[in-house]
């Protein structure tokens, strides 16, 4: 019984709801912008990571390799993006 | 009444009318063509439903001809407009919609299909694979893109062409600037055929990571298919900023938000900065892949291995990442401060580096070769010169403080012809000439294709020298005309003869079709040009499963090693063969994707919404949908393996 009942993914499940939660505070909560906003982008990042790991299994087969290059490759091209734009149209405008 | 007052194109001329009748002519002799020779049924049945990366493929060569026809026009108006000082064959909203429509269909709807053509019928069979990983999906992305292509050009003839650039920038491209609908139309015809783009960009990913011939470890792949991996690599990454950039421009413009404006929180300049985080990309993807078509070209006629193998896979590797970090190179005037620009200056110099890697190694490889001048050599060889022009003006826009006296003048279109038409379209040529015989069983003719080759290059030389000299002297892109006195009239004359020429060069390129269906041979073999790379493994013309016995590979160039050392290719027995079966579906649901992009483009929101439950109603259908694919039986392959064979001799 214990090998079918999927407890991992359930714990996921669980923390992903955890996470909205926290999440939602943001907007029912009255805290700063800065504050709120550093909650929304952790609370963002973990949750994909949930969604890509337990849920859609990212480690789980020989692709592994090729996933997570993948992964970090888009992380680095989106960071580069946002902080290059950051810098063009606000930082020194 | 009202309602059909929308569709007339705002600004007619005589010109654009002919071009309606000439059109609304054309398409009824198709029509009336295929009714009458009763080709309906071979239509539906071998192309429009066909699953066939082979067949897909020939479908992406010819609306990138069509297109290159199209936007060659485009060309030859504009510079005829301008090779006289105060021209009145075109006013300046024409002028306006002419360079913008020029741009858009030479770079979407040319390049891009030419380069996927060559995704689609080259990379399976060079990594000895017998379809793409997703072959449903990969008719998809061309109906998609099709449909995109269609839709778009539509707009000449239906409620006016979009006029506000290629790039579009804002404010320029809002409602109170664009009244018309043309700039609604390049928001959304570009959207469909970008997820198209998008789409293949994933289904090549996955067949190269995924269906390659035992043996093939990623180092021992043909350069081109290197090429074509890092190009769609670079496509899933920046297709989406596109796709999210025009949502946002659809959404301004038809909705109401405030993206782009330039009050309520708005910012305008983001959309120029959004452009180019996937435009200068976009560039990488047209010259990847035409990089690698010239590393098989040059190394089969040079007759030795391509040299330096590792250093040109790394170099398109750091070129993968590099390409997202030059943007800002093409708006250094916008008003950021120096420190960016002077940052963005470093990398942007920094990425001649990889590419003058690759010119180092063509060199090499030339070095001590046998060279064989064939007419795709010859391409490749005018390449390295010219494109090296155009790379070297490059790197001088891309000193910041320079680009001040550089930017938007003739000097910026000089610079991105040259690197565009000596690299990408020598190279889509070059290519195409290449693996004519594969494709049709028949080799163009030499003497004609070298002839248009130099022409081409007499012309191109001729059509842009000037523009870079007009350029430094102060002559603004996009200007409709000039006065006497400025004196660029000598030069804009030389630089229409130039395009006069070059449009010679592309009818020679036809008759030299004509001529050698009509008189080349047949009798070819299946490797005409004594080539190197698993491709020309195959049987002329290639069965639709491509190989009967997938090949064992064991280096970068397995069919040269079997010719020349005694490897053995193919060593299984013939087994039955899985192959998927055609639908029409791909086609009907690009159908409803174009009604729906033409009544996006007008507003009329019944419509969207049919067409967008059509839409999703062809997704849910393919998600219950049960086929499994056929199977080829080992009779039926040995009969065509034996046919084949005797036809080759
Ligand atoms: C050595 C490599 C290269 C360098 C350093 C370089 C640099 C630049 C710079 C700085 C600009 C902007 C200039 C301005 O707006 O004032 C530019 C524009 C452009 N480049 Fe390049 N470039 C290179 C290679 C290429 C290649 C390989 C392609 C295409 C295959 C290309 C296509 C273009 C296009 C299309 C534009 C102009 C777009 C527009 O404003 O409409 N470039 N380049
Ligand atoms: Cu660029």
């Amino acid at each position: 019984m214990k090998e079918l009942f999927p407890l991992k993914q359930v714990m996921g499940f669980v923390f992903s709801l955890v996470l909205t939660a926290v999440a939602l505070l943001v907007h029912f909560m009255d805290m700063s912008f800065a504050i709120g906003l550093t909650v929304l982008l952790i609370t963002a990042f973990m949750q994909a990571g949930l969604q890509l790991i337990v849920f859609m299994h990212a480690g789980e087969t020989g692709d592994k390799k090729t996933i997570y290059t993948n992964v970090f490759y888009g992380l680095l091209i989106a960071l580069m993006t946002i902080f290059g734009t950051l810098l063009i149209l606000v930082w020194d405008m | 009444m009202e309602f059909f007052k929308q569709f007339a194109v705002p600004h007619p001329s005589f010109l654009i009318y002919g071009a309606m009748v000439s059109i609304g002519l054309a398409m009824l002799a198709i029509v009336v063509g295929i009714t009458y020779f009763k080709k309906w049924g071979y239509l539906w049945r071998e192309w429009i439903t066909t699953v066939d990366h082979k067949r897909i493929g020939i479908m992406y060569l010819l609306t990138a001809l069509l297109m290159l026809f199209r936007g060659g026009v485009d060309a030859i108006m504009m510079r005829y407009q301008l090779s006289m000082p105060e021209n009145t064959f075109l006013d300046s909203q024409h002028y306006n919609e002419v360079f913008t429509t020029h741009g858009i269909v030479m770079i979407l709807f040319m390049a891009m299909p030419f380069i996927t053509f060559f995704f689609n019928y080259l990379i399976p069979l060079q990594i000895g694979a017998r379809d793409v990983a997703f072959p449903r999906l990969n008719a998809l992305s061309f109906w998609l893109f099709f449909m995109g292509m269609g839709l778009f050009n539509l707009s000449f003839i239906i409620g006016g062409s979009p006029d506000a650039g290629w790039t579009s920038y804002f404010p320029l491209a809002n409602n109170e600037f664009s009244p018309t609908v043309g700039t609604n139309y390049y928001m959304i015809a570009i959207q469909i055929a970008g997820i198209g783009t998008l789409i293949s960009g994933i289904n090549f990913i996955t067949t190269i990571l995924k269906m390659r011939a035992p043996g093939m470890s990623l180092m021992k792949m043909p350069m081109f298919t290197w090429s074509a991996f890092i190009a769609n690599v670079i496509v899933v990454f920046a297709f989406p900023v596109l796709t999210v950039l025009l949502a946002m421009g659809t959404m301004d413009r038809l909705f109401g938000t405030n993206f782009f404006t330039t009050d309520n929180g708005g910012m305008d300049m983001l959309w120029a900065n959004l452009f180019w985080v996937w435009g200068h990309p976009e560039v990488y993807i047209l010259i990847l892949p035409a990089f690698g078509l010239y590393s098989e070209i040059i190394s089969t006629f040079a007759r030795r291995n391509l040299y330096g193998y590792k250093s040109m896979v790394a170099s398109m590797v750091v070129i993968s990442v590099f390409s997202f970090i030059v943007w800002t190179h093409h708006f250094f005037t916008m008003g950021q401060g120096a420190l960016t620009n002077s940052i963005f200056s470093i990398t942007t110099m920094a990425i001649a580096i990889p590419t003058g890697v690759k010119i180092f190694n063509w060199l090499f490889t030339l070095w001590k070769g046998k060279i064989v001048f064939t007419t795709p050599m010859l391409y490749s060889v005018l390449f390295i010169p010219l494109f090296t022009l155009g790379g070297v003006t490059g790197v001088m826009l891309a000193m910041s403080a320079a680009d001040y006296q550089y930017h938007n003048t003739m000097f910026l279109v000089a610079h991105f012809h040259n690197v565009i038409i000596p690299g990408v379209v020598y190279a889509m040529i070059a290519g195409l000439t290449f693996y004519w015989p594969k494709m049709f069983g028949f080799m163009l003719n030499e003497r004609i294709g070298k002839w248009t080759a130099w022409i081409m290059s007499i012309g191109f030389l001729l059509s842009f020298m000037p523009m870079y000299i007009t350029g430094l002297d102060g002559q603004a892109r996009r200007m409709s005309t000039y006065s006497e006195a400025a004196g660029f009239s000598m030069l804009n004359m030389v630089s229409f003869v130039g395009a006069g020429i070059m449009a010679i060069s592309f009818v020679l390129l036809v008759y030299n079709i004509y001529y050698s269906i009509r008189y080349a041979s047949r009798d070819i073999g299946s490797d005409p040009w004594d080539a190197r790379s698993l491709e020309w493994a195959t049987h002329t013309p290639v069965p639709e499963y491509n190989f009967a016995v997938i090949p064992e590979v064991a280096s970068t160039q397995a069919f040269w090693d079997t010719k020349k050392n005694g490897h053995e290719l193919f060593k299984g027995k013939i087994e039955k063969i899985h192959m998927p079966n055609n639908s029409g579906w791909p086609f009907i649901m690009a159908c409803f994707f174009f009604v729906f992009g033409f009544a996006m483009v007008f507003s009329i929101w019944p419509v969207v919404i049919v067409t967008l439950i059509g839409i999703l109603v062809c997704m849910a259908y393919r998600s219950f949908e049960k086929d499994h694919g056929r199977y080829i039986s080992v009779k039926e392959i040995e009969e065509t393996e034996a046919k084949l064979r005797g036809a080759k001799k």
